[in-house]
C-alpha cells in the first residue's frame, strides 16, 4: 500500500491531466451505460411495429419511426462523444504515465550517478539496467492503461449490476453467474500461464547461451571434434524446451476457447430465460437485447481483470525495485557547507587510514605513508592486499573506516568533491570509453578543451597516431556503433583523458593486465610522460615499474609491510625481496639470454652504429648487468 | 506482457492473453507470400499432414459454429417469442444454441492444440538443424558472420515462425470464413439492408491499414528509443567510475536526459495512435449499428423483415470487426516470417566448403610426421595468405612460428586441423592427406590450445574433460597435475566442481590457459598447436605455465605460434614467416648468425627491453 502511494504522488506533479483523463473515463462509461437503453426502445417499437402479441416499453407515442430515427442519430451523436472521451482518457492517462516513467528513470539515474562506489562494487548492473526499462515500463503500464482500466471495470461491473438488476433481477441474478465464472478462469489462466511464460523464457535463455557459446567457442569444438557432444547437449536443452511449450499449449488450448465459449453461454441463458419471462410478461425483446448488450459490455472488463490484478502486483514490486535503490543512502557526499579544494601542489598524506568495506574486514589497517609533490610512489604487494583500496581513497571513491587522508593538508571528507576529483588524474584497470567521438573521450573530463589541446594529449599519450590512421580521426566514433578499439588502444585514450585534466595527482592502476607486450611498451612509454612532475601513485605487477618509482610501498593484508627505495628494501624487506625473485624469474629467460649473448648482441649493434655508439646507453647497460649480477647473487645465497 | 506484447498492435486487447515470446523484428515492408519459404514451411509440416487437415476441418466447424449463434437467435425470437410464443421450442432451440456452444469450444480447444503441436515439432527440428548446420558449417563462413546474427536465427527468428503458425495462419483461415460467412448470411437474410450495414466495411478496412501500418512503425520507433535509453544506462552504469572520478555527473545526466526524453516522444507518439484508433473502431461499429436501427425498424414495420432480423443483425455487426483488426496483425506476422524464413533456409542452405569427401576414411593412429607440400591458401580466394609453403615436422619436433601478425602464423596452424582447405599443394600426416580422411578423426589426433584459451559453461571438470569426456575424474586430476593446474584448481572454492561463468571470465587469462593445457593433455594428441598469450600473465602464473608447457611439448609434434623467447630457444626449428612465406628457417642459433629478419626482429625486441629499463635511473635523475 506505502509502495502504491508513493507511486501515486509521482503522479502529482500531472494531476490535472490525469484528473481529466478520470472525467473522461466516467463520462464514456456512461455513455456505455446509456446506449443499449436506445437499444432496447427501438427494438420494442418494431416489435409494435410488427404487431407482436407480446408487450413493449414502446411509448405509444403518434410516430415511432421518429423515435426510431432520433435513437439512430442520438447513438451516432453518442458514439462521436464517447470516442472523443476514449481517446481523451486514454491519451491523457498515458501521458501522465509516460511522463511518470521518464521522471522515475531520471531520478534513477541521477541517484545511481551519485551513489558512491562501495554501492557500486555490489550492485550488478544487470539488474540496474532491468530497473531502468522494464521495471520502469512495468510500472507506465499500470499507472497509465492498467490503473484505468482497473476504474473502468468496477465503473463498469457496478453500473451494469445496478441496470440489470432494476430491469430484472431475476434475469440478472441468473445472466451475471457468468461473471464469477469468469473472474475464476481468468485467475486459473493467470496463475498457471504466467510462470509457465517465465518458464519457457528461461529454457529459451539457456538454449540461447549454449549457442552463443558454441559460436564463440567453435574453433575448440571444432579442434576437438566435439559436435557431437554440443549438439547432443543443445538437442537435450531444444527437447526439453518443446516440452515446456506443449505444456503451455495444452493450457491454453483448453482455456482460451473457453473464454471465448463462456459469454455465449451468459447469452443462451439470457434467450432462454429472457424469452420465457417475455411469454410472460415480465419482460420486452428490446429489454432482452439490450440485457444481452450489457453482458457482451462487461466480459471484456471482467476478462481482464485476473490479468489487471496480476498487473498491479508485478507493477507493486517493480515499484518496490525501483524505490529500494531510490532509497538506498549516498554515502559519499559533500559535507554541509563544504569548500572547494583550492588548487593544489599534491602532497597526500595517509594518516593512520582504517578501511574496511561494508563493515567487513579490514582491508587498509593504520596505513601512513606520504608522497610528496611531484614524487613516484609504487604500491606493491599481492592481491588483495590493499593496493587498489589506498589508490580509491585519495580521489575519495570510497570514506575511510579511520584515520585521515589528506591533501595538501586538506582531509579530503572536508572539501566539494568535485574539486577533489577534477585535480586527481585517474587511469583505471577498466578503462571504459562512452560512446562518442574519439575527442568526445579525451575531453571526458574537460568538455569544453580546444581541438589543439585535445590532440597535443593524444600525442602525449602516443595515442595520436593510431587516431590518426581512422578515417574520421577525431572525429571516428567508439563504443557499440563505432570502431572497436583494442585494449592498448582504449588504454592510449583513457590516459590522454587523464592527462587532460592536467591532474596534479596522478593514479595509475594496474593497466598492463590487458594489454599485449608491444603496447605495454607503448604504454609505458606514454606514461613516462604522464608522470614527469606529477604526484603518483602507480600499483605495480612488475619490478621495472617499481624501479622508477621514488618510494615503494610493499603491502600484505592491509598493511605497510615496508617502505623505502628498490635497494633499501632489496636489503631489509624479505617480502619485497621474493616479490623481487619471482619477478626475476620472470625475465630470467631474457636476462639469461643476454648475458649469453651480450657479446653477439653487442657486435651486432656495434655493426649498426646506433646503441653501443652510445656512450650514456653503454653505461645504463653496465649498470643494469651490475643490478642484476647482485639479484642473482642474493638468489644464490637465499637459494635452498 | 509489456507494452505491446500482444503484437505491433498496441491495443491488442483480448490478444494480449496469447502473446508469445516477444521478439523483435524490425521488418516494416516486406514480402507477405514467398513460395520458397512456404514451400520448404509445408516440407516440414509434411509428417503432420493429417493434425493439419484435422486442424482445418476444426476451424471450418467452429466457424460455421460462430456463424451460426445469431441465427439461432433470429429464430428464437421470430418463432416462439414474439410471432407466436412457445416455451418447448424456445427451450429446444436454446439447448441447440448450448450444443453449438460445446461444439465450437471443442473444436477450437482441440484445432489450438493439434496446431501448437504441430508447430512446436517442427520448430523444434528447425531449430535442430540449424544447429547441426552451423556447426558442420566451416570457420570461413564463422570468420564472416557474427556470431550474434548466427545465434539469432536458431533463437528469433524461430520464434517469428512460431507465431506465424500457432496464430497466423490459423486466424487467416478463421477470419476469412467468418467475413464471408458473415455478408452471405446477411445478405441472404435481407440484401439490402445488408448492403446498406456493409457500407461501413470499406471505411473500416481504410483505417485498419492506415493505422496498423502507422501504429507498428511508431511502435519500433518505441522499442528503439527504449533501446538507446537501455544502451545509455548501461553504459552509465557501468562507467560509473569513470563518471565520478572526472566529476562529469552533470554533463552525462543532461545526456541521458535527451535520450530519455525522445524515448518519450516516441511514446507518446505511439500513444497518440493507439488511443485514436479504438474510438474509430467503436464509431465504425456503432454507425452500423444505427444504420441496422433505423433501416431495419422502418422495414420491420413495413413488414419486410421480422425483429428477429434485426436483432441478428446487431449480433452480426458485433462480429464483423474482430477479424478485420486480426487480418491486420497477422498481414505484419506474415511479412515477418518470410523474412525471417528466408534468413532460415538461407543459413540452412549455405554450402558446407570444407567437408569429409565421400570415400574418406578413419586416419588411423599416427606418429606425427606433418608434412607441407608446396601449399599455397587464401580466405576468398583474392588475396593469398600462403604462397607455396614446404616444410617437414618429424615426430615430436618443435616448431616454433615466429614472424609480424598477419603474416600467415595462424593460418599455418589452422590448416593442420583442416579447418581451411588449401587451393595448391598438400598436407600430409604420416604421408596421409588430410583431405582423405575423415575431419573426426583427424582432429581428435590433435589438440588445440588458442592464445585466449575458451571455456565453456560447466565445471572446471567439465572443462578439462573436454578434452576427451570418457576419461575418469581419476585421469583429469592426473592431466591438471601435469599441465600444473591442479594447485591453483584445488584452491577454487569448489576444486574441480567450481563453475565457469561467463565464458571463463572470473579466471585470469593465465588461469585459463592452464586449463586449456590441462584439456590438451587429457585429450594426449600426437600433435599439438599452440598459440601462445601475448598478454602479461602474472608472475606466478608466468613460471607455472613455462613449466607445464616443457612437459606439454615433450613427445609430441609441436606447432607454436611462440612470443616467449624461451619456447623459441627450445624449439627444433624456427620458421620465420613474413608474408605468407617462410623467409628462414633453423634453429634459434642458427638463425641470429646469419642476416635476415630474425635477427632485425630480434634487435628490435632487444632494445626495447633495454630502453625500458633505461628509463629508470634517468627518471629518478630528473625527480
Amino acid at each position: 500500500m506505502g509502495t502504491t502511494l508513493r507511486l501515486l504522488s509521482y503522479l502529482k506533479k500531472y494531476w490535472i491531466t490525469a484528473s481529466i483523463a478520470y472525467v473522461c473515463l466516467l463520462i464514456g462509461t456512461g455513455i456505455d451505460l446509456y446506449v443499449p437503453q436506445l437499444l432496447r426502445s427501438v427494438i420494442d417499437c418494431a416489435v409494435r411495429g410488427q404487431g407482436g402479441a407480446v408487450k413493449t416499453t414502446c411509448a405509444s407515442t403518434p410516430d415511432p419511426l421518429e423515435l426510431v430515427r432520433n435513437a439512430a442519430l442520438l447513438i451516432v451523436g453518442l458514439t462521436v462523444m464517447k470516442g472523443l472521451f476514449t481517446f481523451g482518457q486514454t491519451y491523457l492517462a498515458e501521458y501522465g504515465a509516460q511522463s511518470t516513467a521518464y521522471d522515475i528513470r531520471n531520478e534513477l539515474y541521477r541517484h545511481l550517478q551519485r551513489l558512491s562506489f562501495s554501492w557500486h562494487d555490489r550492485a550488478q548492473s544487470g539488474g540496474l539496467m532491468a530497473r531502468a526499462t522494464s521495471d520502469v515500463e512495468q510500472l507506465r503500464n499500470f499507472t497509465g492503461r492498467g490503473f484505468l482500466q482497473l476504474a473502468q471495470v468496477i465503473c463498469m461491473t457496478v453500473g451494469i449490476t445496478v441496470i440489470l438488476v432494476v430491469t430484472n433481477w431475476k434475469l440478472a441474478l441468473i445472466s451475471l453467474l457468468i461473471v464469477p465464472v469468469f473472474l475464476r478462469v481468468t485467475t486459473f489462466y493467470t496463475r498457471t500461464i504466467r510462470p509457465q511464460f517465465r518458464q519457457i523464457q528461461q529454457e529459451l535463455s539457456v538454449l540461447a547461451a549454449i549457442v552463443q557459446e558454441n559460436l564463440a567457442g567453435n574453433k575448440v569444438v571444432k579442434a576437438f571434434a566435439r559436435e557431437p557432444e554440443q549438439i547432443e547437449k543443445f538437442e537435450q536443452q531444444n527437447d526439453y524446451l518443446l516440452n515446456q511449450y506443449l505444456k503451455q499449449a495444452r493450457v491454453t488450448s483448453r482455456v482460451n476457447p473457453l473464454m471465448d465459449v463462456l459469454g455465449n453461454f451468459g447469452t443462451v441463458a439470457v434467450l432462454w430465460m429472457g424469452g420465457w419471462l417475455i411469454i410472460t410478461g415480465d419482460l420486452t425483446v428490446g429489454q432482452l437485447v439490450a440485457f444481452n448488450t450489457y453482458l457482451l459490455l462487461i466480459i471484456r472488463p471482467v476478462r481482464r481483470l485476473g490479468f489487471l490484478i496480476a498487473q498491479a502486483s508485478q507493477a507493486n514490486a517493480a515499484a518496490d525495485r525501483i524505490f529500494e535503490i531510490l532509497d538506498a543512502p549516498v554515502s559519499v557526499e559533500d559535507k554541509p557547507g563544504a569548500l572547494p579544494l583550492p588548487p593544489i601542489s599534491g602532497h597526500v598524506q595517509f594518516d593512520h587510514v582504517t578501511l574496511s568495506y561494508y563493515g567487513g574486514e579490514k582491508v587498509l589497517d593504520d596505513v601512513t605513508f606520504d608522497a610528496q609533490p611531484g614524487q613516484i610512489v609504487a604500491l606493491l604487494g599481492a592481491t588483495g592486499s590493499g593496493k587498489t583500496s589506498i589508490v580509491n581513497l585519495v580521489p575519495r571513491f570510497y570514506d575511510v573506516t579511520g584515520g585521515r587522508v589528506l591533501i595538501d593538508g586538506h582531509d579530503v571528507r572536508e572539501v566539494q568533491l568535485n574539486s577533489l576529483r577534477t585535480q586527481v588524474g585517474i587511469v583505471l584497470q577498466d578503462t571504459t570509453l562512452f560512446t562518442g567521438t574519439v575527442r568526445d573521450n579525451i575531453a571526458f573530463g574537460v568538455p569544453h578543451a580546444t581541438d589543439e589541446h585535445v590532440i597535443a594529449m593524444a600525442k602525449a599519450a602516443r595515442a595520436h597516431d593510431f587516431i590518426a590512421g581512422f578515417p574520421e580521426g577525431y572525429d571516428t566514433l567508439v563504443g557499440e556503433r563505432g570502431v572497436t578499439l583494442s585494449g592498448g588502444q582504449k588504454q592510449r585514450i583513457a590516459i590522454a583523458r587523464a592527462l587532460l585534466l592536467d591532474p596534479r595527482i596522478l593514479i595509475l592502476d594496474d593497466f598492463t593486465s590487458a594489454v599485449d607486450t608491444e603496447t605495454e611498451a607503448l604504454i609505458r612509454e606514454a606514461l613516462d610522460v604522464l608522470m614527469r612532475g606529477r604526484t603518483t601513485l602507480v600499483i605495480a605487477q612488475r619490478v621495472s615499474t617499481v624501479l622508477s618509482a621514488h618510494k615503494i610501498v610493499v603491502l600484505e593484508r592491509g598493511e605497510i609491510a615496508g617502505m623505502g627505495t628498490h635497494e633499501e628494501l632489496l636489503e631489509t624487506n624479505p617480502i619485497y625481496a621474493e616479490i623481487y625473485r619471482l619477478q626475476l624469474m620472470d625475465e630470467t629467460v631474457k636476462e639469461l639470454f643476454h648475458g649469453e649473448e651480450l657479446a653477439l648482441v653487442g657486435s651486432l649493434s656495434g655493426g649498426n652504429g646506433q646503441h653501443a655508439g652510445n656512450g650514456h646507453d653503454d653505461q645504463r647497460e653496465g649498470a643494469l648487468n651490475g643490478r642484476s649480477g647482485n639479484g642473482h647473487g642474493r638468489n644464490g645465497r637465499n637459494g635452498r | 506482457m509489456i507494452a505491446g506484447a500482444g503484437g505491433p498492435m498496441m491495443w491488442g486487447g483480448g490478444g494480449d492473453w496469447h502473446g508469445g515470446p516477444q521478439a523483435q523484428h524490425t521488418v516494416i515492408d516486406g514480402r507477405v507470400f514467398d513460395p520458397r519459404v512456404m514451400k520448404r514451411l509445408w516440407g516440414y509440416m509434411q509428417p503432420y499432414k493429417m493434425q493439419v487437415l484435422l486442424t482445418v476441418a476444426m476451424v471450418i466447424v467452429s466457424a460455421g459454429m460462430q456463424l451460426l449463434s445469431p441465427y439461432l437467435l433470429k429464430i428464437a425470437i421470430d418463432n416462439y417469442i414474439v410471432a407466436q410464443t412457445d416455451v418447448v421450442g424456445l427451450s429446444v432451440i436454446s439447448v441447440i444454441f448450448g450444443l453449438t456452444l460445446i461444439v465450437s469450444y471443442v473444436s477450437m480447444s482441440s484445432q489450438a492444440w493439434a496446431m501448437a503441436n504441430v508447430t512446436q515439432r517442427v520448430l523444434n527440428k528447425m531449430r535442430g538443424e540449424l544447429f547441426v548446420k552451423i556447426n558442420r558449417l566451416p570457420l570461413t563462413y564463422h570468420d564472416q558472420h557474427e556470431s550474434g546474427v548466427t545465434m539469432s536465427r536458431i533463437i528469433n527468428d524461430v520464434t517469428v515462425f512460431q507465431q506465424l503458425l500457432t496464430n497466423g495462419a490459423i486466424n487467416v483461415v478463421t477470419d476469412l470464413l467468418i467475413l464471408v460467412g458473415i455478408a452471405s448470411i446477411m445478405l441472404a437474410l435481407n440484401w439490402k439492408l445488408a448492403l446498406l450495414t456493409l457500407s461501413v466495411m470499406p471505411v473500416m478496412i481504410g483505417a485498419t491499414i492506415f493505422f496498423t501500418s502507422r501504429a507498428r512503425k511508431a511502435y519500433l520507433r518505441t522499442r528503439e528509443t527504449i533501446g538507446e535509453v537501455a544502451a545509455s544506462f548501461q553504459e552509465n552504469v557501468s562507467g560509473v567510475r569513470v563518471v565520478q572520478a572526472f566529476a562529469r555527473e552533470e554533463v552525462s545526466q543532461n545526456r541521458f536526459d535527451e535520450i530519455n526524453q525522445g524515448n518519450r516522444n516516441a511514446n507518446l507518439g505511439a500513444v497518440l495512435l493507439s488511443s485514436a484508433f479504438p474510438p474509430i473502431v467503436e464509431f465504425m461499429g456503432m454507425l452500423a449499428t444505427a444504420i441496422v436501427l433505423f433501416f431495419g425498424t422502418m422495414a420491420v414495420m413495413s413488414g419486410d423483415i421480422t425483429v428477429g432480423v434485426v436483432v441478428a443483425f446487431l449480433t452480426y455487426v458485433t462480429r464483423f470487426f474482430q477479424p478485420i483488426r486480426e487480418l491486420a496483425q497477422v498481414y505484419n506476422l506474415f511479412q515477418q516470417a518470410m523474412a525471417a524464413g528466408e534468413k532460415i533456409f538461407d543459413l540452412l542452405d549455405e554450402p558446407i566448403t570444407v567437408d569429409n569427401r565421400p570415400d574418406a576414411t578413419e586416419l588411423a593412429p599416427i606418429e606425427g610426421r606433418v608434412e607441407f607440400d608446396h601449399v599455397s591458401f587464401s580466405y576468398r580466394g583474392d588475396v593469398p595468405v600462403l604462397k607455396d609453403v614446404s616444410f617437414v615436422a618429424e615426430p615430436g619436433q618443435t616448431i616454433a612460428l615466429v614472424g609480424p601478425t598477419g603474416a600467415g602464423k595462424t593460418s599455418i596452424a589452422s590448416l593442420l586441423a583442416r579447418f581451411y582447405d588449401i587451393n595448391e599443394g598438400a598436407i600430409l600426416i604420416d604421408g596421409t592427406d588430410t583431405r582423405s580422411v575423415t575431419m573426426e578423426s583427424l582432429r581428435r589426433q590433435m589438440g588445440l590450445v588458442p592464445q585466449d584459451p575458451f571455456l565453456f559453461s560447466g565445471t572446471v571438470r567439465d572443462n578439462i574433460r573436454f578434452g576427451r569426456p570418457s576419461a575418469t575424474d581419476e585421469e583429469i586430476v592426473d592431466a591438471a597435475k601435469l599441465a600444473n593446474t591442479h594447485d591453483f584448481i584445488s584452491r577454487l572454492p569448489q576444486g574441480y566442481n567450481t563453475e565457469v561463468n561467463e565464458r571463463g571470465q572470473n579466471y585470469s587469462q593465465g588461469q585459463r590457459q592452464l586449463i586449456a593445457f590441462a584439456r590438451a593433455v587429457l585429450a594426449n594428441p600426437r600433435i599439438l598447436i599452440l598459440d601462445e598469450a601475448t598478454a602479461s600473465v602474472d608472475t606466478r602464473t608466468e613460471v607455472l605455465i613455462q613449466a607445464a608447457l616443457a612437459r606439454l611439448l615433450h613427445g609430441r609434434t609441436s606447432f607454436v605460434i611462440a612470443h616467449r623467447l624461451s619456447t623459441i630457444r627450445n624449439a627444433d626449428t624456427v620458421l620465420v614467416v613474413n608474408g605468407g612465406e617462410i623467409v628462414q628457417r633453423g634453429t634459434h642459433r642458427e638463425l641470429l648468425s646469419e642476416e635476415g629478419m630474425y635477427k632485425d626482429l630480434y634487435l628490435m625486441q632487444y632494445r626495447r627491453e633495454m630502453r625500458q629499463l633505461d628509463a629508470v635511473p634517468e627518471e629518478m635523475a630528473t625527480a
